[in-house]
């Protein structure tokens, strides 16, 4: 078992809410890679609608696979859950932007526009992260 | 008032968007939808554009006036006609207004109304001629005749006193024209020309503009300086010799 890949796949899927959200390693804050912190911005949003556009995509995900749960059975939404988590896994290296096909084609958004399409395209960044030190972290060997 | 920096103190006043304080209208007639629409976009006391075009192509068979703030009719509707075509050629059908509406109210109530547009669309499809509103928090109504806009009260007078049904193009064209033309007279922020747009099921006559505005704000002279207005005091001319010149290759994207 490739335990390095684990490694890296438990550090970015348990979020540690509560003392200080902007914590790195050690639970110091970890402003090269996240930003600094004001304490403000952390517990209240700084606009009506964030914290509705942050969880739009999961909460319409939500509310479909409980649709289909209760109209095919449960079976649906797991295999369904299954084909995107395999989906999601197909990714370039971490610096380079992925054009997610698979999970889009999944989704069914790859037939329509909206605005995270137009606005913030990844191709016109000014910024790019440095490859080692991403690919680095994105194994767990940083 | 936009305060930069955070900071309640020091604040800068942002421009304020620009908004198409407007008169639009729509009828359904025999034979289709016509829908009007004034051309003035005002920011704040300002008239920002005199021939601001209002009425938008969303397909073929469909088209859509914006009143509200004018970005956001306008990207909306961009949006909205990009998703259409997309959805025309997958499935090689026109598509239905209703179709056109309902993706409209999904976008504006998941914005809660951030996105200012108040639309009013119209088209014919293959179930007929309709005519529909939807609001910037996304409700919807779908009615006969319409008047949207800052100009609305007084274009709906016009049209509660003189709409039937079944008109025919002359009067429904008519009907709409005074009906802005009442919306341009009683309010400040809708003015200039008319534009009318007409859908029928054989196709779309985009009249722009329909009547023009009386006021054409010519320009009543040349304002150019003429050459030796200002006077020249005295002129020294250094000639640049040419000392070096060499020529460096680089490395172009184009080459391999």
């Amino acid at each position: 078992m490739n335990t390095r890949g684990l490694r890296s796949q438990l550090k970015d899927s348990v979020p540690v809410t509560g003392l200080c959200p902007q914590a790195g390693s050690y639970g110091v804050q970890d402003s090269l890679r996240r930003g600094f912190s004001s304490v403000k911005n952390e517990l209240l949003p700084s606009h009506p609608l964030e914290l509705s556009e942050k969880n739009f995509q999961l909460n319409q995900d939500k509310m479909n696979f409980n649709t289909l749960r209760n109209i095919q059975g449960l079976h649906a939404p797991l295999k369904l859950q299954m084909e995107y988590r395999a989906a999601r896994q197909i990714q370039r290296l971490p610096f380079l932007p992925s054009s997610n096909l698979a999970l889009d084609t999944l989704r069914g958004t790859d037939d329509s526009i909206g605005f995270e399409d137009i606005l913030n395209d990844p191709v016109l960044s000014e910024i790019m992260g440095d490859p080692h030190i991403m690919t680095e972290y994105k194994l767990g060997v940083l | 008032t936009v305060p930069v920096n955070g900071s309640e103190e020091g604040k800068i006043k942002a421009p304020k968007p620009m908004k198409t304080g407007t008169t639009i209208a729509g009828v359904v007639y025999k034979d289709g939808v016509v829908l009007g629409a004034d051309t003035r976009a005002t920011s704040e006391e300002v008239v920002a554009d005199k021939m601001c075009a209002k009425i938008h192509y969303i397909a073929p068979n469909i088209y859509c006036c914006g009143a509200g703030t004018a970005a956001d009719t306008e990207k909306t509707t961009d949006m909205l006609s990009s998703n259409l075509t997309i959805f025309s050629m997958n499935s090689g059908r026109n598509p239905r207004v209703v179709m056109a509406v309902n993706i409209l109210q999904d976008m504006l109530f998941r914005y809660r109304g951030m996105i200012g547009a108040h639309l009013i669309l119209g088209g014919v499809d293959c179930t007929g001629s309709h005519l529909y509103t939807v609001g910037p928090y996304g409700s919807m109504d779908k009615v006969p005749y319409l008047a949207m806009g800052s100009g609305k009260l007084p274009a709906m007078g016009i049209l509660e006193d003189r709409f039937k049904g079944n008109m025919d193009l002359e009067e429904a064209k008519a009907l709409v024209s005074d009906a802005i033309h009442a919306g341009i007279m009683s309010d400040l922020a809708s003015g200039n020309n008319i534009d009318l747009c007409v859908i029928t099921k054989e196709g779309v006559d985009y009249i722009r503009p329909h009547r023009e505005s009386i006021y054409n704000y010519k320009r009543q002279a040349k304002y150019k300086y003429k050459p030796g207005t200002t006077p020249v005091l005295n002129k020294t001319v250094n000639q640049l010799e040419l000392v070096h010149e060499t020529v460096q290759m680089m490395e172009t994207a184009g080459s391999s």
